[in-house]
């Protein structure tokens, strides 16, 4: 990533131009050429710098308002296994290996549930705990009640915005 | 919110092409013209059902850092807290979750040590323990919510 790169990045960090022609209205911004912007843009998608382009949608107006973080303690030689395998699901909108924090907090994976409601959330859970055999391996639900803060503000300098989820 | 609606962001959370008239060759798909497309998108961002239409990066390869972290904060200083957290810019989303560890919250910075200095900080300011949940592995998923 060069400065060029940089500087493209942060350009379009807030979303690209609503118009016909949107790489080509970055490049006159920056003082490139359209083909450059395109070059460069498919680069970073390839070396994956940009993870993704396209619509970020907010999950409430969609209807998607319960939201489960669902935390396992899976022995250590599995998880690579049931991770792969439970991020699979199409529901699940995240998955991690974590390390565990002692006794109050023996967890290693967590995986996210979007659904449209707290019955159907569980629903799903059941079907993934049936089909990656999680059934024995301890766990906790954690529903979120609600979000206190979604940086609207992008952190500028930073770009590091990327799905933000940790 | 009408079907085609519904049609546009599910394609367009797949991706974005990266051409000289993307929203032309993306509109081809969808049977509209590239007008139609960049005026619904105008719409469904200015309703808020889109947060953002353009890139997501990935943080670690970006230089920057992301961390979880979660405290376990006593039910009657919870606004108090929550202040205090979410005063930090480097904050990027805190959700409160049925649990004894009831904040959960995301640190995102271009520079690694600033993350340690506000967990400090939030240490210091709160008098309560911040637990810190790095991510060791991601496992992909698609990020695709049926419209």
């Amino acid at each position: 990533m060069d400065p060029l790169d940089r500087r493209l990045l942060e350009a379009i960090q807030q979303g690209l131009p609503l118009t016909a022609r949107p790489y080509a209205a970055i490049a006159a911004q920056l003082g490139m050429r359209e083909g450059e912007v395109i070059e460069r843009l498919e680069r970073l998608r390839r070396q994956g710098l940009i993870k993704r382009l396209g619509v970020v949608v907010r999950h409430r107006p969609l209807g998607y308002s319960a939201n489960a973080m669902i935390v396992l303690d899976v022995p250590d030689r599995l998880v690579a296994q049931i991770g792969g395998h439970i991020s699979r699901f199409s529901f699940v909108s995240l998955c991690y290996r974590r390390p565990r924090c002692g006794e109050q907090w023996p967890y290693n994976l967590y995986c996210m549930i979007h659904g449209k409601s707290r019955g159907r959330v569980l629903q799903q859970l059941e079907q993934l705990s049936e089909s990656c055999g999680l059934g024995t391996f301890p766990r906790e639900v954690l529903f979120s009640r609600r979000c206190f803060k979604q940086r609207g503000a992008l952190y500028r300098a930073s770009l590091v915005r990327g799905h933000a989820d940790g | 919110m009408d079907d085609m609606d519904r049609r546009i962001i599910d394609v367009l959370q797949q991706g974005f092409p990266i051409c000289d008239s993307p929203y032309q060759q993306a509109a081809r798909e969808l049977g509209l013209t590239g007008q139609e497309l960049i005026e619904r998108l105008r719409r469904l961002l200015t309703d808020g059902v889109l947060s953002r239409f353009g890139p997501l990066y990935h943080a670690e390869r970006m230089g920057g850092a992301l961390l979880l972290a979660a405290l376990q904060v006593p039910e009657q200083r919870f606004d108090e807290v929550a202040g205090i957290v979410n005063g930090f810019p480097e904050v990027a989303h805190n959700y409160r979750r049925e649990h004894r560890f009831n904040m959960w919250f995301v640190l995102a910075s271009d520079d690694p040590e600033s993350i340690v200095e506000v967990i400090h900080s939030i240490e210091k300011n709160t008098g309560l323990e911040v637990w810190q949940m790095p991510k060791i592995k991601e496992y992909y998923v698609s990020l695709r919510l049926k419209a």
